[in-house]
């Protein structure tokens, strides 16, 4: 018996590509997110209790996942080189404790830090486009992107241009995405990967956020990434949620597999574990690797560490005896 | 929980018996001299205002004698200034989204909070009523009890005073129209001096409980059980700001407060003198603050309240929207 | 093994003394039973929890006798304020004691604990709480000036949500000044009696709750009982029919909250990830065995298939166990005699054409398991899309327009609750008018809250539980 037509899904996107009203179009009629409903279902798989060997697990991929952050205006090399000598060795009394996925620096950090982290594995990622606001040029946004890439960056985080997605001018921040990811192809040819930060906590509202989920895929991002960690509310559970269930619906629709990367405020291991839950039941174990998930994180990983302590000697551990950078 | 005893009372009465420690020799061997028994002097205790969940100070550093219904000196409570009155009406501004946006159901476990820790220093307070008010052990219980009791009846009414105040109107045509009561935003409140504690609940719990925020005036000698419920409540997970407590003159206070532009409500039942009363009124209609007038008669505080003062600080908000598909 | 499978996480049974035998709670003390005894089974394990007193004819008379007593010397007498404090005393022991009375119930029901911890006792506290503070109050409730209440009160309960039962029954009861007798479901009785224990710390006066254990004999007797002034009954309408007919010509006021077979109504313009949430909650909250349920899901034809791979994706994450396990969403079936009725009902589900599927889900080898279900192309004719199952079984219409909808969602003798799933504000009051249920969720399910008013239209009942309106079966209004 022949099986009814179909309509078309919900995603499909047979009419985008197509300029401006056409990317507007779609990105407006994407289903709605109910904020009530969200949340609860984020905090129900915070309700999980992670023990033992989940646990153990749990924590060591975290710490696998952790981009090691350091943002400030007052980075010094000495910052910078302590910084990635803890990504590389982060106890220093246990040595079976992983390496980070890799640090996030500001450009002008990269290629320190790129010389520091040789040999090691660990990815270099630098921040562009006039991190954080992004509130300057199209060319000094790609200057600041070829000065990552020239640098050694594997990893480019960029901001989208919030102002331009507020306003509804939806196809200018697609536009610069794809700019900025033409930019991560340096003269060498080496590409770097290209995650673009969405500042949730200035987009506001989860209707938003969804769509700049899709804007940005669309544009062809490797990565989406909740925040700059510079605005409060910075990556929250359940914008993590959402975001991670846009990755589900466009890597189902276009094939395409999209990393994701919440930052900022993600202090506890508990915190890093409810993330874990959520990643887990939401896309499954494909994107239970640093290749597809990261946490932008600083203090997150002395807990981490302290935790970790904990599960090897029965003992609560202390701030003493994990390091201060 | 441990009863204080009435420190202020004892020192007053008691002639200044300092205890003379007897000398230890380790070498002595003469007899203990046949002297009164050591008397322990009491630690007494400072009373200052509660403004943001703190304790400070009167920032014009003044304070006044408050003495027994027969003249022993009792303490020195702080004097508020106005501006002491424009610190406490900032406090209570930024208390009141967090304490409006609770649940009715929080509220209630708070304000029953508030009369278990008020019923586990009943001792304290009655002995405070007696040498404040001059009362018999027995009248001064009858106040605490009431007290406490009125309490346990507002912490009721958190959850059910919307109900009954709230309506779905039947308008003439296709639409949905609900109207429900919201809570007006920050009352200044001026207790009476007596009943010291029975008058002071009576006009702030019912203000509260609907979710405003709430400066009270405590006058005179009322200070004293002013402040000791300060203590109570800020023991009872009221988050700070909700209530504070300036003591001192209502003459002083009235004025700053009743011309207070972000102030939104005036209770002057404290107000004995009603030309005064009227003064503050008139103050008031700058900004259109609802105000309740102090009464000509004489006021039993024992009497049943009624909803009176419950929907004396509630704005009625009436929401329409359609009915189709 | 995955990357990150979780580890058991056991609640510890250790918070929990289970007796080996209960008796009655009748005037403030228990008593041996004189019906006999029934064994309580742990529903997950099959393990025997206790032997529970069976009253006889005997026994309810004496119970009905205590409460009569209680509440002409003591409680109808007692000022409301001092009723109130009473239950707020309740309110907070149920609090202290939370994590206790959730494991029992989780042992003796088969919910999960989660649900229980973070459901169940929550409600129950929020229940006396909310009607503690009606007991000084109700002259200003809109029933006159002075309501008087109306006596003795009979109050038999379902074994789906025990304690949650018996917190809707006797918190309005008392706070309107009535005594009670209430009788627990046969298989779920540890809650009600370890609530007896609550009673006496509380040192509520001898006679004013009456605890009675038995099957349906001894219901039947405690609802016919002369003594008795009014009849409050959760349940199955079957139950339900017979009990209307038992007090017809009494003067018995009687409330009944009885069975539903819910539409959940999903449009195309739905927030369609929290829409998915919501139709998996709606019917695998407490594995299905809820009045309210969202039994037949009603999909806009426009989605259906998109809507069903998300949900079939999502019981693909369903866990389903150990109820003591933190990480279990599903628990067992309270019984075996249930576990029989959902069985009998899907294999008809099956033999009448609809299209059957579940996730894989590994089914413990002792106790009583159903996996969450869905039936896909069914018609309203089917037997899955008319009889209330009471298990974790969803049965899938689809419908074209707002109107359709209607009146398929109404087309039933039942009419307890209904959902509706869009994102346009008049379409959701629009179906809310329309639907013929007592409870409309939009863009939710399942929740809620003492002051919500809870109760059916049509066979699913009639009166109100939660909330100003609750009061009125407990007054002589």
């Amino acid at each position: 018996m022949q099986a009814a037509p179909k309509p078309p899904s919900t995603y499909d996107l047979s009419g985008v590509g197509g300029g401006d009203a056409a990317l507007r179009r779609f990105l407006l009629g994407l289903p709605g997110v109910d904020k009530v409903g969200l949340e609860a279902r984020s905090a129900r798989l915070g309700t999980r209790s992670i023990k033992t060997t989940a646990k153990a697990a749990g924590i060591d991929l975290a710490i696998r996942m952790i981009d090691l952050t350091t943002l400030e205006g007052a980075d010094t090399a000495g910052k910078v080189r302590s910084l990635c000598a803890k990504a590389r060795r982060p106890d220093p009394s246990d040595p079976s404790c992983p390496s980070t996925a890799a640090v996030c620096v500001y450009p002008d950090m990269a290629a320190l830090a790129k010389a520091e982290l040789a040999g090691s594995g660990i990815h270099v990622a630098a921040v562009a486009t006039a991190f954080p606001a992004g509130r300057s040029s199209r060319e000094v946004k790609l200057a600041d992107t070829r000065l990552a890439v020239d640098a050694g960056a594997d990893e480019v985080d960029m901001v989208i241009d919030r102002g331009a997605f507020l306003s509804g001018r939806f196809q200018d921040v697609f536009d610069e995405i794809v700019a900025v990811k033409e930019a991560c192809t340096g003269s060498d040819g080496r590409t770097a990967h290209l995650k673009v930060i969405l500042e949730t906590g200035e987009l506001a509202t989860y209707d938003n956020v969804r769509r700049a989920s899709w804007l940005a895929m669309l544009a062809g991002a490797d990565f989406i990434k909740t925040s700059t960690g510079k605005v409060s509310p910075a990556a929250t559970l359940p914008v993590t949620l959402l975001m991670l269930e846009a990755i589900r619906d466009y890597t189902a629709q276009t094939g395409r597999k999209v990393g994701m990367k919440p930052a900022g405020g993600i202090r506890t291991t508990k915190d890093a574990l409810n993330y874990l839950v959520t990643v887990n039941e939401t896309l499954g174990e494909g994107w239970l690797d640093p290749d597809w998930f990261r946490f932008g994180a600083s203090s997150l990983l002395n807990d981490l560490l302290m935790q970790r302590q904990k599960l090897a000697s029965g003992r609560y551990s202390g701030p003493n005896y994990v390091t201060v950078d | 929980m441990s009863e204080k005893t009435a420190t202020k009372k004892a020192a007053a009465t008691k002639a200044a018996a300092k205890s003379t420690p007897a000398s230890v020799t380790a070498t002595t061997t003469a007899p203990e001299p046949a002297s009164a028994p050591a008397v322990r002097l009491d630690v007494r205790k400072t009373y200052k205002l509660f403004i943001g969940g703190a304790f400070p100070r009167s920032e014009s550093g003044r304070s006044y004698q408050v003495t027994s219904a027969d003249g022993a000196f009792l303490a020195n409570a702080a004097l508020a200034s106005r501006k002491d009155a424009r610190d406490a009406v900032a406090k209570a501004r930024a208390a009141f989204s967090g304490w409006s946006g609770a649940t009715a159901f929080l509220r209630g476990q708070i304000l029953y909070r508030v009369a278990e820790m008020l019923e586990g220093r009943r001792g304290q307070f009655v002995a405070e009523i007696r040498s404040v008010e001059g009362l018999s052990e027995a009248k001064a219980r009858a106040q605490v009890d009431a007290a406490i009791d009125r309490l346990v009846w507002y912490a009721g009414w958190t959850d059910k005073i919307g109900q009954i105040r709230s309506t779905a109107n039947p308008v003439s045509g296709p639409f949905w129209n609900v109207s429900s009561p919201e809570p007006t935003g920050v009352v200044a409140l001026f207790a009476p001096e007596r009943p010291a504690l029975l008058g002071l609940i009576s006009v702030l719990a019912p203000a509260i409980a609907t979710g405003n925020t709430a400066v009270l005036v405590a006058p005179d000698s009322a200070a004293l059980p002013a402040i000791s419920l300060a203590e109570v409540l800020a023991t009872s997970d009221l988050p700070g700001g909700v209530v504070n407590i300036l003591t001192g003159k209502a003459s002083e206070l009235g004025k700053p407060l009743a011309e207070h532009l972000d102030v939104d409500a005036l209770d002057l039942a404290g107000i004995a003198d009603l030309e005064f009363a009227t003064t503050l009124e008139q103050a008031a209609a700058e900004n259109l603050k609802r105000v309740l007038r102090p009464s000509a008669a004489p006021v039993d505080w024992t009497e049943a309240p009624g909803t009176r003062r419950l929907t004396a600080f509630l704005e009625t908000k009436t929401v329409w929207h359609p009915v189709g598909s | 093994m995955g990357i990150f499978d979780y580890a058991p996480a056991p609640e510890s049974r250790a918070v929990v003394d289970i007796k080996p035998s209960y008796g009655l709670f009748i005037g403030g003390e228990f008593v041996p039973a004189t019906g006999g005894a029934f064994k309580s089974v742990n529903p997950a394990t099959e393990e025997v929890l206790a032997e529970i007193g069976q009253a006889s004819a005997a026994d309810v008379d004496r119970a009905v006798a205590a409460a009569r007593q209680a509440y002409g010397a003591v409680w109808s007498r007692m000022p409301g304020s001092e009723r109130a404090k009473y239950l707020f005393r309740i309110a907070r022991i149920i609090q202290e004691r939370s994590r206790e009375l959730a494991v029992l119930e989780s042992i003796d029901n088969g919910k999960p604990i989660r649900e229980t911890r973070d459901v169940d006792v929550p409600l129950v506290a929020a229940h006396f709480f909310h009607y503690a503070g009606w007991a000084d109050k109700l002259e200003f409730a809109g029933y006159g000036a002075q309501p008087r209440p109306l006596g003795v009160a009979a109050q038999v309960i379902p074994w789906n949500f025990p304690l949650l039962m018996l917190a809707w029954k006797i918190a309005p009861a008392l706070a309107c000044g009535n005594t009670v007798v209430l009788k627990p479901a046969e298989t779920t009785p540890l809650t009600a009696l370890l609530f007896a224990e609550i009673c006496r710390q509380a040192e509520l006066p001898a006679g004013v709750v009456n605890i009675i254990t038995g099957a349906g004999e001894t219901g039947a007797a405690l609802v016919a009982h002369p003594g008795v002034d009014k009849v409050a009954f959760t349940g199955s309408t079957a139950v339900g029919r017979a009990i209307a007919r038992t007090v017809a010509g009494t003067n018995k006021k009687l409330t009944l909250e009885l069975g539903g077979k819910a539409a959940n109504i999903v449009f195309d313009d739905a927030p369609i990830d929290q829409a998915v949430e919501g139709v998996i909650d709606s019917i695998f909250f407490n594995q299905g065995q809820v009045c309210c349920a969202g039994s037949r899901l009603l999909v806009q034809e426009s989605i259906q298939d998109e809507l069903l791979d998300a949900l079939r994706r999502r019981m693909g994450t369903l866990r389903l166990g150990d109820p003591l396990d933190k990480n279990t969403d599903v628990g067992a079936i309270n019984s075996a005699e249930q576990l029989a009725r959902i069985t009998e009902l899907t294999a008809a589900g099956e033999a009448e054409g609809a299209e059957r599927w579940s996730p894989a889900c590994e089914l413990p080898a002792q106790g009583f398991w159903f996996a969450p279900t869905i039936f896909t192309n069914v018609s309203a004719t089917h037997r899955i899309a008319r009889e209330e199952i009471f298990g974790p079984v969803l049965s899938v219409l689809t419908f074209r327009t707002p109107d359709e909808a209607i009146a398929k969602a109404n087309n039933t003798p039942y009419g307890l609750s209904a959902g509706v799933w869009t994102e346009k504000g008049s379409r959701i009051l629009s179906m809310a008018k329309r639907l013929r249920a007592g409870v409309v969720w939009a863009n939710t399910f399942n929740k809620f809250d003492p002051s919500s008013p809870f109760g059916g239209y049509k066979e699913s009942g009639y009166g109100r539980e939660g909330g100003l309106h609750g009061l009125e079966a407990y007054l002589d209004v």
